[in-house]
């Protein structure tokens, strides 16, 4: 019997088990979870502090998922080697589990810069983890001071989320615009605008020289003071396992299209990996759950002896803040094509004949027909880009085109 | 198994199953109390102009990219039928970024909803498909992938 281990267990490992469960349902699978918790939608924390869900319903898979798999779920361990060789990884503790083969979804961690007197803060918290979220909502008050250092993803759905919880809440950041990764600075500027309105102040082109106690020292000279900090600066690709092991890794652990690494029956999937963005063939870390869970599900039929690839990934967000949604895909590249209309923004992105990327703000109606424009690498001489660019519709394909896609030809 | 599909060329561009469809949904026994004066929820939408239009609706795909794209988890494949559960739905639209049909949008609450054939809602057989009155959209088996 084929004995697979997977380590970590979020969107990456329950799409591995799934995974190896469809091509084996013999096959042993051990998962190594450090966090205390069944697979739950990391990404949920923030709508939990926002109170638009909580435990019970944060369970990404049912609650009999891992016996119904038949999985062995090491709870509160974690993975502190990996010998290629020997085929074995070793816990904390010293225990070693043999495996045939092995999926590294290790996610990542918080990075926090080595601040000048953060020791001297009290409240300081990250924001990755249903603990942190938990830990965070039972420190703040109604008349809490919040400071959130880092406006990308993270920090404004915490900001988001705890606006209704707490007193005040500034972000800085050093870049000079919000959801600087993602957006363009008219883009930034329309979606801070939407945050500000509702009570989100911002400090941004500027950043932290040093704490003290509740007080940040900016290098412009302000001074802010707080309750609560919250680090969302950034995340780091959780590598070192395979990098210890002599395999590759770039920003994060590099994979194939079969989820494989370097290194022989090691594969890895999740926020941990680094692979091809087909839109623009370069190799980036691409952390977000609906490619983890693909990651994942595709390692899982490899590690079971299937056949899978997984060669379309791109990068890809859907966020919202206060009611306005931001949806964005693939690279910015190319000639760009912009649409205004009644609060929506549209801008995409056109090379070679193909969609390669796009912004959204506002009317994000049917989105994905684009998304699945890029993904697909539709040639957009094949589609009716001028009426596209004014709506998501499927009119915009073929008679022939449409009847393939809904499937089972007219009788 | 079966699935909705829709004949472009006997599609009227009506708009009744999507009236049809909200009707179903709403858990109402009078078309009127619960579509009148309201705006519509619908699962299915008529698109197309001029002289081509039909309706869509969710594909039940084999391979489905919402289920594996869902934050939540609250998006599965019960017995070939995409199903949402609401309870679990956040609104945060993923599905709606990478759904290739457009078949995803919230429902009057700002929660995720979708054709789920009428097999929830005690309806039993797809609305739109009933009341359809050219026969446009029909609901039966193509032998498609599951």
């Amino acid at each position: 019997m084929k004995r697979c281990v997977i380590i970590g267990n979020g969107a990456a490992a329950a799409g591995c088990i799934e995974g190896i469960r469809s091509a084996d349902a013999e096959a042993e699978i051990t998962v190594v979870s450090a966090e205390k918790h069944a697979v739950y939608g990391r990404p949920l924390i923030s709508y939990y502090l926002e109170g638009k869900t909580d435990p019970a319903h944060m369970n990404y898979r049912s609650a009999d998922f891992y016996e119904k798999n038949g999985c062995r779920v090491l709870y509160g361990r974690t993975a502190v080697g990996l010998d290629p060789e020997r085929k074995e990884v070793t816990l904390d503790g010293g225990e070693t589990l043999p495996y045939d083969a092995v999926c590294v979804a290790a996610g990542s961690s918080p990075f926090v810069p080595p601040f000048e007197g953060l020791d001297t803060v009290e409240k300081k918290f990250s924001f990755m983890t249903l603990d942190d979220a938990e830990t965070l909502a039972a420190a703040v008050r109604e008349d809490s001071r919040v400071l959130i250092v880092g406006a990308g993803l993270i920090g404004l759905k915490c900001a988001e989320g705890l606006r209704g919880r707490v007193g005040a809440i500034t972000v800085c950041d050093l870049a000079d615009r919000v959801l600087s990764s993602i957006l363009d600075a008219e883009c930034a500027g329309r979606m801070q605008k939407r945050l500000e309105e509702n009570g989100i102040g911002f400090l941004l082109a500027d950043s932290a020289v040093r704490f003290d106690k509740d007080v940040a020292y900016m290098r412009s000279g302000k001074e802010i003071g707080f309750d609560i900090l919250v680090l969302c600066v950034g995340v780091r690709a959780n590598t070192a396992l395979v990098k210890e092991a002599g395999g590759e890794v770039g920003r994060g652990i590099a994979v194939d299209e079969k989820m494989l690494t370097s290194l022989p029956d090691v594969y890895a999937a999740g926020d941990c990996t680094e692979s091809v963005d087909c839109s623009s063939g370069a190799r980036k870390v691409m952390a977000l759950m609906p490619n983890a869970y693909m990651q994942g599900f595709t390692a899982g039929v490899n590690m079971a002896g299937g056949e899978a690839r997984f060669d379309n990934a791109i990068p890809m967000n859907s966020v919202g803040f206060f009611g306005l949604h931001a949806m964005t895909a693939g690279t910015y590249e190319g000639e760009l094509f912009e649409e205004k209309t009644d609060g929506t923004l549209r801008r995409f992105y056109v090379k070679d004949g193909l969609l390669k990327g796009f912004i959204l703000i506002g009317d994000t109606t049917r989105t994905g027909i684009y998304t699945s424009l890029i993904r697909e690498r539709t040639p957009l001489a094949s589609v009716d880009f001028a009426l596209l660019r004014q709506s998501a519709t499927t009119a915009a394909f073929s008679p022939a085109e449409r009847r393939r896609k809904f499937g089972g030809a007219s009788k | 198994m079966k699935r909705v599909y829709v004949n472009e060329e006997w599609c009227l561009g009506c708009h009744l199953c999507e009236y049809n469809c909200a009707f179903a949904n709403s858990g109402k026994n009078d078309m009127a109390t619960a579509l009148k004066g309201k705006r519509i929820f619908p699962r299915i939408h008529v698109e197309g102009a001029d002289k081509i239009t039909y309706a869509v609706s969710c594909r039940h795909c084999a391979d489905p990219i919402c289920v594996k794209s869902c934050i939540s988890g609250a998006i599965s494949k019960k017995d070939g039928v995409v199903c949402i559960d609401r309870d679990k739905c956040v609104g945060c639209l993923t599905c709606v970024l990478v759904c290739p049909f457009g078949a995803l949008a919230p429902g009057e609450d700002g929660v995720m909803q979708k054709c789920e054939l009428c097999l929830q809602n005690g309806v039993g057989a797809p609305a739109c498909v009933t009341g359809c009155p050219n026969r446009a959209i029909v609901y039966e088996e193509r032998g498609e992938e599951e």
